[in-house]
This record gives structure tokens, sequence and C-alpha cells, in this order.
């Protein structure tokens, strides 16, 4: 599967699980996302030693993919982003403190290899818990919520057109790069001769396309701002989530 | 480069949502103050773009590896600044959502990182710089390789010191700063030679989609003033001096006569018309065979050359005139 087939394959199936009909992803978006900040500040603020603690923050990410019943090996895939600049950082923690920590039987566990598992640890809650907001949440609803946080409507929208677009253009740099290769076979990547009319074609007809869909979004009234449709008020079963997992947190983080 | 949230502390991390909080004010600021509602579809496309290029890969010759376009650079120079920090804004919190390229805390410092240093200093210090005074292809392509060279330094010297001060790692500073500089040194070539051949293609094609690029400058190249100066420095050089090496064997038609006749010209018929025709021509021809009258000096040939090729010079402007003057009337009919 090429990077383009990928990359419009994640956002489909991210689609599908944010609009299944579940009960996480009924929960109110703004709920959802103070939730999911605040988990990822509580686990990331705690001591680089401190990995036994900060082994029960697991308890949120096990919670939802249960709740939601959503698919653990694929959210797996999605470290294989970030994870490996964690990694470098933290593979050289044992090289440069080598301080005993455990001693179990024979084997000596040193300061820097519980660091170095520590920040591993971290890095794969923060990206499993951003993967369950957007699995079940879809950007509008995103968007909706940081309209309510009060973040410019300019920014918020631009989020969103960008969001809608990515399809189309993702469809048509799949057009484009397919017809090249089926022009150059066994060739890997875009020949450097082509790499400025290849990319400034597409750039071209993206120009364009800005045009039109400004020109749609005049004639079905558009001045300036967007209309995000109505907004869903905070329901008591969003309260309570709410409350139950920010007080879990704090009681995680100080216990 | 985009920042992982498990190398960055809550505190280094609302410091940095803090700065480019403060620097996407000021641009939705100034967006706002263009009061151009055609912006905002247009840097929501643009983003998309970012996002579908990116997904190209682009050899690179004799490494057999690929690179591909981050962006800033490249938005900057066709949105200006303002807009270009906002469009990349969107597009890293949409890969940070979608893919988990970077994380939802570490998002102010990946926008710092990437969109700050690419879309203002990039900008500012680069791109108007090069392109205030002329613009050409060589400007773009030194722009584009410096900029992106400048701001990816600059953008990975950041995530070193943002891991510093966040206390996370035990990597020495200086053993984090030596690995990350020159891998992002190479990746910024490779990054501002992508952008570099997107906007000369630009440049060729659409010039004014590009900042601080107008259309006046692009056809300030080919003025009418210059053309007819380069014309005649051309007449002269030509018509003067190479028409001295031009061979004295006969032309295509004349050889060909020679060959079925045997002489390289037609003996004259002794018609009336055609001996008046002969000596009108003699009487009136300035430089007869391409000479002096009863000279055989080289300065002859050179004379006629130019004469020759000023008197076409004429004749074609002059035509052009004509044609203008009777085309004249019927646009302004059509109007």
């Amino acid at each position: 599967m090429s990077k383009v087939d990928h990359a419009l394959y994640e956002i489909h199936h991210m689609d599908t699980l944010a609009d299944r009909d579940q009960w996480l992803n009924h929960i109110h978006p703004l709920v959802k996302l103070i939730i999911t900040v605040s988990y990822i500040s509580v686990t990331v603020s705690f001591q680089k030693y401190d990995f036994t603690r900060l082994l029960r923050m697991g308890i949120y990410p096990i919670a939802l993919f249960i709740l939601g019943d959503i698919s653990f090996p694929n959210a797996l895939k999605r470290l294989r982003l970030v994870l490996p600049l964690v990694c470098f950082v933290g593979l050289f923690n044992p090289l440069f403190d080598r301080r005993p920590a455990v001693e179990l039987g024979t084997v000596v566990i040193t300061a820097g290899m519980i660091s170095m598992i520590t920040l591993m640890l971290k890095g794969i809650y923060s990206i499993l818990a951003a993967y369950l907001l957007i699995a079940s949440t879809s950007i509008e609803k995103i968007c909706s919520a940081m309209r309510m946080l009060h973040i410019p409507a300019i920014l918020v929208t631009q989020v969103l057109l960008t969001y809608r677009y990515i399809f189309v253009l993702l469809e048509e740099a799949r057009r484009i790069t397919d017809a090249y290769s089926l022009r150059a076979p066994r060739q890997k990547g875009i020949h450097f001769k082509v790499w400025g009319s290849l990319a400034g074609q597409l750039l071209l007809r993206s120009m364009d396309r800005a045009d039109h869909v400004y020109e749609s979004m005049t004639l079905r009234g558009y001045r300036g701002e967007f209309y995000y449709g109505s907004r869903t008020a905070l329901r008591a079963k969003d309260s309570i989530y709410l409350v139950i997992w920010i007080t879990l947190f704090i009681l995680l983080k100080i216990i | 480069m985009h920042m992982a949230d498990a190398l960055i502390s809550p505190a280094a991390a609302g410091t940095m949502y803090a700065c480019s909080g403060l620097a996407a004010a000021y641009s939705i600021k100034k967006i706002r103050l263009e009061t151009d509602p055609k912006k905002i579809p247009v840097m929501g496309v643009m983003g998309a773009f970012v996002f579908a290029a990116q997904m190209i890969n682009f050899t690179i010759p004799g490494t057999g590896s690929s690179g591909h376009l981050c962006g800033g650079m490249l938005l900057t120079a066709l949105l200006g600044p303002y807009a270009s920090f906002l469009t990349m804004i969107g597009v890293l919190l949409i890969q940070c959502l979608l893919f988990a390229d970077g994380g939802l805390l570490a998002l102010g410092a990946n926008i710092w990182n990437m969109a700050f240093y690419g879309c203002f200093l990039g900008y500012f210090l680069v791109w108007r710089p090069i392109m205030q005074q002329k613009t050409s292809r060589n400007r773009i392509i030194c722009a584009s390789i410096l900029g992106s060279m400048i701001t990816l330094q600059l953008g990975a010297f950041s995530v070193t010191l943002e891991t510093l001060v966040s206390g996370i790692a035990d990597l020495p500073f200086a053993i984090f700063a030596g690995t990350m500089q020159p891998i992002h040194l190479a990746i910024g070539f490779v990054e501002g030679l992508i952008t570099a051949a997107v906007l000369v293609f630009i440049y060729e094609s659409r010039p004014e989609l590009m900042m601080d690029v107008t259309a006046k400058e692009r056809s300030g190249r080919f003025t009418y003033k210059k053309t007819l100066i380069f014309l005649c420095i051309s007449s002269l050089l030509i018509g003067g001096g190479l028409s001295l090496a031009a061979s004295s064997h006969p032309d295509g038609l004349e050889w060909s006569i020679e060959r079925i006749t045997g002489s390289a010209e037609l003996d004259s018929n002794e018609s009336v018309p055609h001996e008046t025709a002969g000596i009108l021509q003699e009487t009136s021809s300035l430089l007869p065979d391409y000479a002096f009258k009863e000279s055989d000096s080289p300065a002859g040939t050179s004379f006629s050359g130019i004469i020759g090729s000023l008197a076409v010079l004429g004749v074609c402007i002059g035509a052009c005139y004509v044609f203008k003057f009777f085309k004249h009337p019927k646009q302004k009919e059509v109007k």
C-alpha cells in the first residue's frame, strides 16, 4: 500500500470509528478533550524514576479500549511515528545513569534503565490517549469543542477546511503519483527532474480548487464566518464522566 | 522533528503553548485586518495541499533514499507569514490527532519548532530580504534552500532545548544537539531543494501566486524596450560580425541550378521588360552582392549585414504598427 493509500485508509478508518453508535462516542466532545489533555499532562508530570506509580495510569486507556470497543492492535500501529525519537532519547539513559536502583537476585537494574522504561511508557500512554480521543470523536466535534473554548473562528474554520480537503487532495495526489509510476516503472519515488512540475501541478490545481471552494461557499451564504451547527449542551452524564476521571487522575498522582 | 508528549514537561509545554498562542493571536489579528474572506478557504485548501504533498516521496539523486516536503517555507512564500502560520497550525493539529505525529501536549512546541521558524523567520529573515530587490530563478532557489536549512536547524535546536529544559532525558545536551543538527542540516537541504523546485515551477507558470513577486516584475523581464535593444545588438553582431564568415559556396537553389545547367546563374532573357528591370536594379541597389560598389573590402559585407538586418527589423516593426493601427478600431467596436 502506498503512502497516500495508507493515509486515506487511516483517515477513513478513524472517521468510521468516530461515527459508531457507541456509548463513549456520545460523550460531549469538550469533556473528552479536557480529560485527554488532563490525562496527558498528569502522565508526563511523573518523575522519571516513578515507574510503578506511572504504571497505574494505564487504567485510563485500558478502560476506554473496553468501554469504547476499540481495537488495541490498530492503536499500537500509531506508535511507530513518535516512539523512535522517544526511544532514541531514552536509550541513552542507561548509559549515562548507571546507579544501581533495584537488585533482582544477581541482576542489577540501574536508575537509567528505569528512567528509560518510564519515558517510553509515558510516550505510549500519551499516544494512546490521543488515539482514543480521535477514535471516539470526529474532527468536526473536536472543532466544535475548540470553539466552546473560545479558540478563534479563523483558526478552527481553517482546521476544518484543511481536514475536509485532505481527502480531495490526497485523491488528487494519488492520481498524479499513480500516473507517474505507471510511466516510470521500478522507480522509487519521484525523479528529481520532475519534482517541481509534479508537486507544482498539484499546487496549481489546489489553488484553482480554492477559488472554486470560495465561490461555492459564497453562493451558500459564507460571509467570513463558518457555522458549526447547533451546539450540544453538557448533560449530567457528561459532567459525571468528567468529574470521575479528573478525580481519579488527581488521586493517582498524589497517592 | 515532531516532538512527543513524553519528551516535554507540562511546564515547558505550557510555555511553548503560550509562545505559539501569542504568535497565533498576532497572525489572526493581521489576517482580520486584511479583510479578505477568500483567504480562509485558500488557507484551508493549501493546508490540505501540504498534507497531500507530504505523502509524495521525492527520490534524492545518488542516495537511493527519498525525502518529503515539510511545507513551512513553501507556504510562507505563497501565503505570507501570518496566513501560512495559521495554516501550519491546522496541518500540525490534524497530523497530531489523526496520525499520532507529535503529541497534543507538545503541540505548542511543535507549532513553534516547525511553523513559527518556517513561516515567520523564513519569511522576514530570508524570503523577503532576498526577493525585495529583484526576483529571479536563482534567488528563489537560494532563498528556498537557505530558508529551509536555517529554519530546520532552529527547529531541531529548539527540540534539543525543550528536552533539556524538561529534564526528561539524561542524554547530554551536546550529544543530543550534535546528533540532531547534522541530520536536520541534510533534511533541510533536501526540503530546500524540493521547495525550490516547486517555487521555480510556480514562478515560471503563475508568478502572481507568490509573495513579493509581482506580475509586473515578471513581465518586466521582457519589456518592449529591452527586446528592441536585444534585437538591435543581435543584428549588429550577426550582420556585422558573423556575415564575414558567410559561406562563399552557392546556396541550395544556386547549387540545384548549377547541377542542371552547369552555371550558378541563368543567362538573362533579352526581352525588354527583363532589360529594364536589370537596369533599374543596378541603379537602385546601394550594396550590390552584399558589398560596396566597385570594392572588394570586407567592411562592405559587414556594412551590408548591419544595414540589411536593421532594414528588416524596421520593416517588421513598421508592419506591426500598421497591423495594430488597422486592428485597433475593431477591438474598440467589440468593447
